[in-house]
């Protein structure tokens, strides 16, 4: 016999726990997803590290400034790939037209998020583990030997990517695949915003209150103070995190609301343009 | 003391921009009762369904499950209910037994490894619980699908059209499994289809909508009766071209 009909349901482990083995299935059947995380960064960090290479042999500052390229492109990859594999495991019930299954079952909505961020985690690991041992081995640029500021950059930019999957997939449940490119593209606004390769000085004072607005932005600025001068800024990374706390939860209000709106709409079971 | 219904759908009105899905409509089905919503296409069937499954939020009025009102109180019920449509699909990379896994453990099916070879069994998923899902023809696909929908052995099942596509022969198998279903675990069902013969078979009750209003509600045979019929069919076709609020008039 069923439990009675009064019983409450809280947040259960169980449930994220079927969502994270729904996905690992998905990734374990399919090979070309699982390259496809590792190819764009490998890419990426050839570039970037060939790049670094011949003009650190020609600029004293650059040769100063040794890795911070490198240790800018893994870090936008962070921020990058974070939202992707949010983002991409959300589609993945799109294209399969299976959210009106989920909807109907017993998975809350912020189980159902808590899953996607555990996802983007595996897949980050899955791409950026291999690509940052190659750093060290054609590069000689060690991005564990930030340590404990690693562990910092990390939560930050993780968080960000997070609070922007979260509301990109609000909106791909409200509005349906019409909204998909924003998935792919919408992390992009942020490459320029968040002086990834350039430091914040270099914008017209009017977009530094832009940038300043941003959690990335103190990450990385703080990785260009470590790798250039040696020091790891706390101060920038409290910050970030008071930031990104707000963003976040900023992200959750809109992923529920967008959520309500899409019932009021009745674009739950119907996941196509 | 009366027996609470299972489903309770009360001046139920869902309204998108200047058109009235579903205009006001009520019913309610006793617990155990197998009810046939039929209907043309655009007559609310699927809409109506959704807002029972808490899927679509009513403009006005009331459904109520197991007496927990959707959506807000969806929380309390989902895991005793459960719904099949070809109109959703289940994720097709993984096999057959992947996903009974997941969905299992979605609703905290107990000894979930035996239930999974128990309904294998009923519905005869053997051949083919280790392929892709993708894979299967269509007549598979439903038979995974109404896995899905009574791996939880739902007291409250909902069905949207569960043999459409599928040819007379497996469409009387699938029958059949509901049929047994029901009788075995005394559930309630909800069935849309357009599939006059399916509901006449399972259907101990048979809603009739058209423009997202109830026209008519009664049993089969009464619906017969009054019609002046000999099949279903006819019956929605009467109540589909208005000959049957004609010859209410002309009597």
């Amino acid at each position: 016999m069923s439990a009675p009909a009064t019983r409450a349901i809280t947040f259960a482990p169980h449930r994220v726990a079927a969502m994270v083995l729904r996905y690992l299935y998905l990734l374990r059947s399919s090979w070309p997803r699982v390259l496809e995380l590792i190819y764009w960064p490998t890419m990426q960090l050839f570039v970037w590290g060939f790049l670094q290479l011949y003009i650190s042999q020609n600029a004293g500052f650059f040769a100063r400034a040794g890795g911070m390229f490198i240790g800018a492109v893994l870090l936008w990859d962070i921020l990058f790939r974070g939202q992707l594999g949010f983002s991409v495991s959300f589609l993945e019930e799109m294209w399969a037209r299976n959210l009106g299954n989920l909807m109907i079952s017993p998975l809350r909505p912020i189980e159902f998020v808590a899953a996607l961020m555990i996802m983007s985690i595996v897949r980050l690991a899955i791409g950026m583990v291999p690509v940052s041992l190659m750093a060290i081995a054609l590069f000689g640029f060690n991005i564990y030997g930030m340590g404990f500021a690693l562990a910092a950059f990390f939560a930050n930019l993780i968080l960000t990517s997070w609070s922007v999957g979260i509301l990109v997939s609000g909106i791909l449940l409200r509005n349906g695949m019409g909204a998909e490119s924003l998935a792919w593209t919408l992390m992009f606004v942020l490459l320029p915003l968040t002086c990834v390769y350039y430091p914040v000085g270099t914008l017209p004072p009017w977009l530094q209150v832009v940038s300043w607005a941003l959690p990335p932005t103190y990450v990385f600025e703080g990785m260009r103070a470590l790798v250039m001068d040696h020091v790891f800024r706390a101060d920038l990374m409290a910050q970030a995190l008071g930031l990104n706390a707000v963003y976040f939860c900023a992200a959750v209000i809109a992923f529920l609301q967008l959520l309500k709106s899409a019932r009021r709409q009745g674009s739950l079971l119907q996941s196509g343009e | 003391m009366p027996v609470e219904p299972a489903i309770a759908v009360d001046q139920l009105v869902k309204v998108y921009g200047a058109t009235r899905a579903v205009d006001g409509i009520s019913f309610a089905l006793a617990p155990g009762s197998i009810t046939g919503l039929l209907g043309g296409n655009g007559a609310g069937k699927t809409t109506t369904i959704a807002m029972i499954l808490g899927l679509v939020m009513p403009s006005s009025g009331s459904a109520k499950v197991l007496g927990a009102e959707m959506p807000r109180q969806r929380y309390q019920v989902l895991h005793r209910m459960n719904f099949e449509s070809p109109y959703v699909d289940m994720p097709h990379r993984l096999t057959v037994r992947q996903n009974l896994k997941v969905f299992g453990r979605l609703y905290a099916v107990e000894q979930l490894g035996a239930r999974i070879a128990d309904i294998a069994a009923q519905l005869e998923l053997g051949d083919f619980l280790d392929r892709p899902t993708g894979k299967l023809s269509a007549g598979q696909k439903t038979r995974v699908a109404l896995a899905k929908a009574l791996i939880n052995r739902p007291d409250v099942l909902l069905l949207d059209e569960p043999t459409a596509s599928l040819d007379p022969d497996t469409a009387d198998w699938v029958r059949s499994r509901l049929e047994r279903f029901r009788e075995q675990h005394g559930a309630t069902v909800l069935l849309a289809s357009h599939n006059m013969s399916e509901v006449e078979r399972l259907c101990e009750r048979v809603i009739m909508m058209k423009n997202g209003r109830i026209e008519d509600d009664d049993t089969p045979r009464r619906l017969l009766t009054r019609y002046g019929r000999q099949t279903l069919e006819e019956v929605f076709l009467d109540v589909a071209r208005g000959r049957g609020e004609a010859r209410e008039a002309a009597q």
